[in-house]
């Protein structure tokens, strides 16, 4: 008899006004019980409509079945099946919008907290579960892998599952992509990004950190090096700029060097090597996942105010509702229907202000959402000594302009042909944020989960 | 890890080590730099390749001691590893073409000019290298350039060795005596690049500057590295660090590079303290 409570177990999380001090993780996971109790909420609907809507095509009614029985270790070898990264996934992917927007649980009452669910099993076995993984039977062949993000390690393991010989090439010191140096610790401990990782090691895949290919080696030399195909999941590049004066000015961050100075170079330490502002008034310009992490590492650092200030309204922000919701508890201001227009600056070029203007929505423009206008004489100054830009990235440049035949679209992109990943060179593919801009992280998965079928396919066909 | 083959010191803080590095080795091309962490837990630090020896896998870098960084990755000696040693990064120079170029080095910024002069050199150029220094004890490279230049000029603030006074002013001098450079490259500190580039922009001659503001990833990801060329927004690390100085924002640039000025001293001092700890 499935449990017929209308509510999701609630997580246990810290208190706001506790961990907007710490950077210790907010959400405390599930107990056992607790775990069981949501699981049984499952319905197992034969259909299975959550997994028509994840990415990477989780069997979510049997992981969450076996979870019922109190079967975790079944539970995770379904997980292991389709996500080399279920720790990761089970708590930054927006589930509302994929597998929970789905459940027919959602229809009258809160859909079953699959993410949540995917989370316990994954720390169950990594806390449980201590037999060495035996890497598969080799099948003789070599593929590349640039890039140590979502993407990229997502194809590595799928690929060395097949049986391919895998070398990740990253061009940081430390593998995990964004995983490392974008998504605070606070939302995901950087501890279980290495222990997945060293799961996939463990399966046969090398990962050769400080390479950055397009300067070290060529995709050309790496099919010289005996590789068959290449999959490139470099990630999203460059930090985009409003353009407006001011924002050079010390104390203008984008969120990419905030939070990797947070993130990569543990600048939130005491004893920390790496220099970042004491911020005491911060403004974070942007209304995405990035938006939300920047703020509320700021809190973090010690800043009295953080502001979020994005053009368009409340109701239009790109942040999953759980990071926005987090943020508000936690004391973020949301100066919404708000756009800079400058920043301003004293003698000695700090930051001192940002001159704003209030905007309202007007009819929908082509992305189907309202657009702002600027509403007349409604200019103002905020009182802020850091701002952080994070209005979205271009891809970096370094693969596509030393790879002969590689297209891009005009953004920088590179052209995909469509789901497979296939790029317009023979045996490379592409995929994650290099392809499609600054997007999440469950999508870059899925789409190394795709190009390591179609690697597998092209290989195969031409050894045929 | 990335073995250190040789350490020399160049004058009392700034040091050159040898690190084994074959594949940037056979990569790396004047201009172009890495970035070096000495320690697992060290600040990533971007450092112009000063020479590379492709036969042998070997990259040569030059660094003065400004900060706690620096300091720390002084602390290491021949035999002992940099924890990562990433590159080449950025773009190598333009140096093809040339028939006459001066060459303009000021302090440490010379490391970087060196192989740039000896670049061009092997080209074929007319290289005319122009070093300036705060006094005698600071000279670095001083033989290296002359082997690879077919005229040099040593400038001294304090005129304790060569000629006294500016590099502006042994570059004008040289101007005037009639030398028709195709093009002038100066690399030292922002505020020498700024005054070189007005000197030449007096005489309309190309001039190349190479950038080097704070930077983290180095890899085109962080954006830290920003500057503004001709009123666009440039990143040093994958857009440069080569750029041509008459469109770059010098003034900007300085303010950008104190950023974290009193952290670095800060660090620096702590440095210091705990070396002293351990000697006592």
């Amino acid at each position: 008899m499935p449990n017929m409570i209308l509510t999701k177990c609630p997580m246990p999380v810290q208190e706001p006004f506790v961990r907007n001090k710490n950077f210790d993780e907010v959400a405390l996971g599930y107990t056992y019980d607790m775990a069981v109790e949501e699981a049984k909420r499952c319905l197992g609907c034969p259909k299975k409509p959550c997994q028509s809507s994840c990415p990477v095509a989780i069997d979510i009614p049997s992981f969450i079945g076996r979870v019922a029985e109190g079967d975790m270790d079944g539970a995770y070898e379904i997980l292991n099946q389709s996500t080399a990264l279920p720790a990761v996934c089970g708590r930054v992917c927006p589930q509302e919008t994929q597998c929970e927007g789905k459940c027919v649980r959602g229809i009258k009452g809160e859909p079953v907290a699959i993410g949540r669910l995917e989370r316990f099993v994954a720390d169950w076995h990594r806390e449980h579960n201590k037999d060495a993984v035996t890497p598969p039977k080799s099948n003789g062949h070599k593929v590349a892998v640039i890039g140590a993000g979502p993407t990229g390690l997502t194809a590595a393991g799928d690929l060395a599952k097949m049986g391919y010989k895998v070398t990740v090439y990253e061009a940081l010191h430390v593998a995990g992509g964004v995983l490392m140096y974008g998504i605070p610790e606070f939302r995901l401990p950087k501890n279980i990004v290495q222990t997945e990782i060293e799961g996939l090691k463990a399966l046969g895949v090398d990962i050769e950190t400080n390479m950055v290919i397009g300067q070290v080696l060529t995709i050309d030399e790496l099919f010289e090096m005996g590789n068959e195909a290449i999959y490139i999941g470099s990630g999203a590049g460059l930090p985009r700029f409003m353009n407006i004066s001011g924002e050079s000015l010390k104390g203008v961050y984008s969120a990419n060097e905030y939070l990797t100075r947070i993130n990569l170079m543990k600048a939130y330490l005491p004893d920390s090597k790496t220099p970042i502002r004491k911020s005491k008034n911060v403004a974070v310009v942007g209304g995405g996942n990035v938006a939300m992490d920047a703020a509320r590492s700021a809190k973090r650092m010690g800043a009295e105010n953080v502001y979020i200030v994005y053009r368009r309204g409340m109701e239009e922000l790109p942040a999953r509702k759980e990071e926005i919701e987090h943020a508000e508890e936690e004391g973020i201001i949301f100066k919404t229907l708000t756009n800079p227009i400058e920043v301003l600056g004293d003698d000695n070029g700090e930051v001192i202000g940002m001159k704003c203007v209030e905007m309202t929505l007007g009819e929908p423009d082509e992305s189907g959402r309202r657009r702002p206008i600027v509403k007349p004489d409604s200019e103002f100054v905020l009182d802020v000594d850091t701002m952080i830009m994070s209005i979205g990235t271009s891809p970096n440049p370094l693969i596509r302009s030393t790879t002969p035949g590689l297209d891009t679209n005009k953004h920088g992109c590179i052209i995909t042909n469509g789901d497979d990943g296939l790029t317009t060179r023979e045996g490379v593919y592409a995929g994650g944020d290099a392809v499609t801009g600054a997007a999440t992280v469950i999508l870059a998965m899925g789409a190394g989960k795709h190009a390591a079928k179609a690697i597998d396919e092209y290989i195969k066909s031409k050894s045929k | 890890m990335y073995k250190i083959l040789e350490k020399v010191s160049l004058n009392p803080t700034v040091s050159k080590m040898v690190i084994d590095a074959p594949l940037i080795a056979k990569k790396a091309q004047a201009g172009q730099f890495v970035i070096v962490r000495a320690k697992d837990d060290s600040e990533r630090i971007p450092l112009t390749v000063a020479d590379y020896d492709r036969e042998n896998g070997k990259v040569t870098i030059i660094y003065q001691i400004v900060g706690g960084s620096t300091m720390e990755l002084d602390t290491l000696c021949v035999g002992d590893c940099v924890s990562d040693f990433v590159g080449p990064l950025g773009k190598p120079s333009k140096l093809e073409n040339l028939k006459k170029v001066a060459v303009v080095g000021g302090g440490v910024g010379c490391a970087i000019a060196y192989p740039t002069a000896k670049r061009l050199h092997e080209l074929g150029c007319e290289v005319h290298t122009v070093a300036g220094f705060r006094n005698k004890d600071l000279v670095i490279l001083e033989d290296e350039f002359k082997a690879v230049s077919d005229k040099m000029v040593m400038m001294t603030d304090d005129g304790s060795y060569g000629e006294k006074g500016l590099v502006t002013a042994a570059l004008e001098k040289l101007i005037n005596e009639g030398n028709e450079y195709d093009e002038v490259i100066a690399i030292g500190p922002l505020i020498m690049m700024k005054f070189v580039c007005q000197v030449t922009k007096k005489y309309n001659i190309k001039t190349t500057v190479s950038m080097n503001p704070i930077m983290i990833d180095g890899t085109g990801m962080c954006g830290c590295c920003r500057l503004t060329v001709n009123g666009e927004t440039k990143f040093a690390c994958v857009d440069g660090p080569d750029f041509d100085g008459h469109l770059v924002d010098f003034d900007e640039a300085m303010i950008r590079s104190s950023m974290y000025k009193d952290f670095e001293v800060r660090k620096r001092e702590e440095n210091c303290n705990l070396l002293k700890k351990e000697v006592e």
